[in-house]
């Protein structure tokens, strides 16, 4: 096992610059998830940790020890990969097998090996199958375990659920979470899937451009998103962002939103005139609120356990509210929705994170 | 029966100049040469059943024809392997090294294109000739080179070394049949720290096998049937010594030269037999080796 930390990484494509100034630790056992939007990154950065991409720019040590020269062989770390890439000529036991057999594993160890990884990942009876005789969950599964026989102090994944479909997708999550438990190996895992990354991780990384937006807890990001773009990423339904503008009056602070009353906020740190404020749809409320205004149902997604009112704004704009689902809406219908000021997220004009100074130890 | 005309229409209209040809133009003289393997016939007058006698004359009493069988089975047994490990070791650098460039492949396969010609031929002649290129390189680090083409002991070799030159189709067969591989299986492989040798024995050659198996297939049937080097370069002989006898140029020299069609025909049908039984082989234990992707079992 090992932690890993990452120098001022970059990467580069000739001019093109995929990844700049990177700087992250991950500590030693830690399940660290790499997620953003397709291009930023994500699997580029995975590679040069394992050693398939060269390092531009930095530096990547593993365990105390750097490895920008060290070839993937050498970095004891495993890789499952999106495309299972299983041998398709070797049976589930050769595949096993066969990253062992290049170390000089004896030979009885390697079958004492596969043998336990077959029943931690319940795949002993497909031992003697090719990979086109199985299905996605199991070729899925054979991947995990080609990567657990090599007893590695780190282990990569680069969307390794994202061929599967949804309800193998929720089982193997909730496997690979156990097997987690299990190891308590180090893990890097790469996904575009925002509930693999909130149920899994133990620190969440979001990646934009080749650059880190925000490191932190699941619980960190979602309620303390530190600029818009994390606000927006992390959560669904996604974040409602309203464009405000601020005024000090009287030594108070009041926002003005177009469609809503003028609302008196609490002091800021720093303030700009322009703001933007974000609301969950969780926290948007029929009926009642610190803050509340009128609005047309445009839209009803009943999803069972929650249901998502699309609500029209005077001003037009519209805004995501999730309700308990036991109320009969119905599109066109008038309500009220409301919001505590508690829990509003402010953004200055630069998208960053504005705290409150003074309920700061309320905003959790 | 209307709706597969309907269906297949085109596909017949499109076949119809091949099948024209086939039927006018290759058929007939394969059914004719299969009748004449059993006369004789001098082009002159009517041919003359003889029955089984020029097969029986062949198996029997005519050295040469034992002497071609041995010539080609050598060449075969060389220069099969040799031009698919320099057609297979081509194709492995172009797909390492050179994965972008289109012309490099171009250009790679155009002396083997000319390879096949007999421009080529007469070069290589002359290349191998005693006061050649070849020798005249030698003889600059001091080594006296042998007449190569005159000397019946190595005529055979410039041929077989010829026939590596000529790996441009293989080669681009093998190089399609390299980029069907995933790349990830190699990095799989490469993390799970396996050497680039065992790579090659454990992942490239399996997965080539049905292209290897291709490729072998069609080399040795056009080895059986190589012809127009060995024509030019033994002058049409076979000479020196008949160390450049094969079989189609026996084969010729008996039909055009001796006009003995009737014997030359069946020379033809004992060439045909013994491709076909190297097929036959080859498919046989292809099964043994062979993986096929997208087989079921
Ligand atoms: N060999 C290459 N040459 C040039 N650009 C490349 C190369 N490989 C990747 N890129 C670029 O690098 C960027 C990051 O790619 P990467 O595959 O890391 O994205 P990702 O975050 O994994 O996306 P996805 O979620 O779609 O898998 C992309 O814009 C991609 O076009
Ligand atoms: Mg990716």
């Amino acid at each position: 096992m090992a932690g890993l930390t990452l120098r001022n990484v970059g990467k580069r494509y000739g001019a093109l610059s995929i990844i700049q100034g990177l700087n992250l630790d991950i500590r030693d056992g830690e399940f660290l998830v790499l997620v953003g939007p397709s291009g930023c990154g994500k699997s580029t950065l995975l590679r040069m940790i394992a050693g398939l991409e060269d390092i531009s720019e930095g530096t990547i040590a593993i365990g105390g020890r750097i490895v920008n020269d060290l070839p993937a062989s050498k970095r004891e770390l495993s890789m499952v990969f999106q495309s299972y890439a299983l041998y398709p000529h070797m049976n589930v036991r050769k595949n096993l097998a066969f990253g062992l057999q290049n170390f000089n594993v004896p030979r009885q160890q390697v079958e004492h090996r596969v043998a336990e990884a077959a029943r931690i990942l319940q795949i002993e009876q497909l031992m003697d199958r090719k990979p086109r005789q199985l299905s996605g969950g199991q070729k899925q599964r054979v991947a995990i375990g080609r990567a657990i026989v090599r007893e590695p102090q780190l282990f990569l994944f680069d969307e390794p659920l994202s061929n599967l479909d949804a309800e193998l997708r929720v089982q193997m999550r909730a496997e690979l979470a156990s097997l987690y438990t299990r190891l308590g190996t180090t893990m890097i895992y790469v996904t575009h899937d925002q509930v693999e990354a909130m149920t899994m991780a133990s620190r969440i990384v979001v990646l934009r451009g080749g650059k880190i937006e925000q490191v932190g807890t699941p619980q960190e990001l979602y309620t303390r998103p530190q600029n818009l773009f994390v606000a927006g990423f992390i959560g669904s339904p996604k974040i409602n962002m309203l464009q405000a503008k601020v005024l000090h009056e009287a030594g108070r602070t009041f926002v003005d939103i177009a469609g809503l009353p003028r609302f008196a906020i609490p002091a800021l740190r720093a303030t700009s005139e322009a703001m933007t404020l974000c609301v969950r749809p969780s926290s948007l409320q029929v009926g009642d609120g610190d803050v509340t205004t009128e609005g047309t149902i445009r839209l009803v997604e009943y999803l069972g356990s929650e249901t998502l009112l699309h609500v029209a704004l005077p001003s037009g704009q519209v805004l995501l509210v999730s309700d308990s689902g036991r109320n009969p809406y119905r599109m066109g219908d008038p309500v009220t929705i409301g919001f505590d000021l508690f829990d509003l997220h402010y953004f200055d004009s630069a998208g960053q994170r504005v705290e409150p100074t003074q309920n700061e130890s309320l905003v959790q | 029966m209307k709706r597969f005309f309907a269906r297949n229409a085109p596909a017949y209209v499109f076949l119809l100049p091949w099948l024209v040809g086939f039927f006018l133009l290759a058929l007939g003289p394969i059914l004719a040469s299969l009748y004449l393997s059993f006369t004789r016939y001098d082009m002159v007058s009517d041919p003359r059943w003889i029955g089984l006698g020029n097969y029986e004359y062949m198996f029997t009493r005519d050295r040469r024809f034992w002497k071609a069988l041995d010539v080609t089975f050598t060449y075969v047994v060389l220069a099969v392997p040799a031009r698919l490990i320099v057609a297979l070791g081509v194709a492995m650098l172009l797909d390492r090294g050179l994965r972008t460039i289109g012309l490099y492949r171009a250009i790679f396969y155009l002396p083997s294109l000319l390879g096949a010609s007999i421009a080529i031929a007469i070069l290589w002649r002359q290349l191998f000739a005693e006061d050649g290129v070849v020798n005249q390189v030698l003889a600059l680090v001091g080594i006296q080179g042998a007449a190569w083409i005159t000397d019946p002991d190595t005529s055979l070799y410039t041929l077989v070394i010829l026939a590596m030159w000529q790996f441009g189709s293989p080669m681009l067969i093998f190089l399609a049949g390299l980029r069907g591989i995933p790349r990830d299986l190699y990095e799989a492989a490469e993390i799970d720290g396996t050497p680039r040798w065992r790579q090659f024995t454990r992942i490239t050659l399996p997965l080539l096998a049905p292209v290897i198996f291709f490729n072998l297939v069609l080399q040795t049937i056009e080895a059986f049937k190589t012809f127009s080097s060995a024509f030019i370069i033994s002058n049409g002989t076979g000479a020196p010594a008949d160390s450049l006898l094969f079989y189609t140029v026996y084969l010729f020299n008996e039909a055009f030269k001796f006009f003995r069609m009737g014997y030359a025909s069946a020379l033809a049908w004992v060439l045909l037999v013994i491709i076909a039984i190297f097929t036959a082989i080859a498919f046989f234990t292809s099964k043994y080796w062979v993986h096929y992707e997208n087989e079921r079992d």
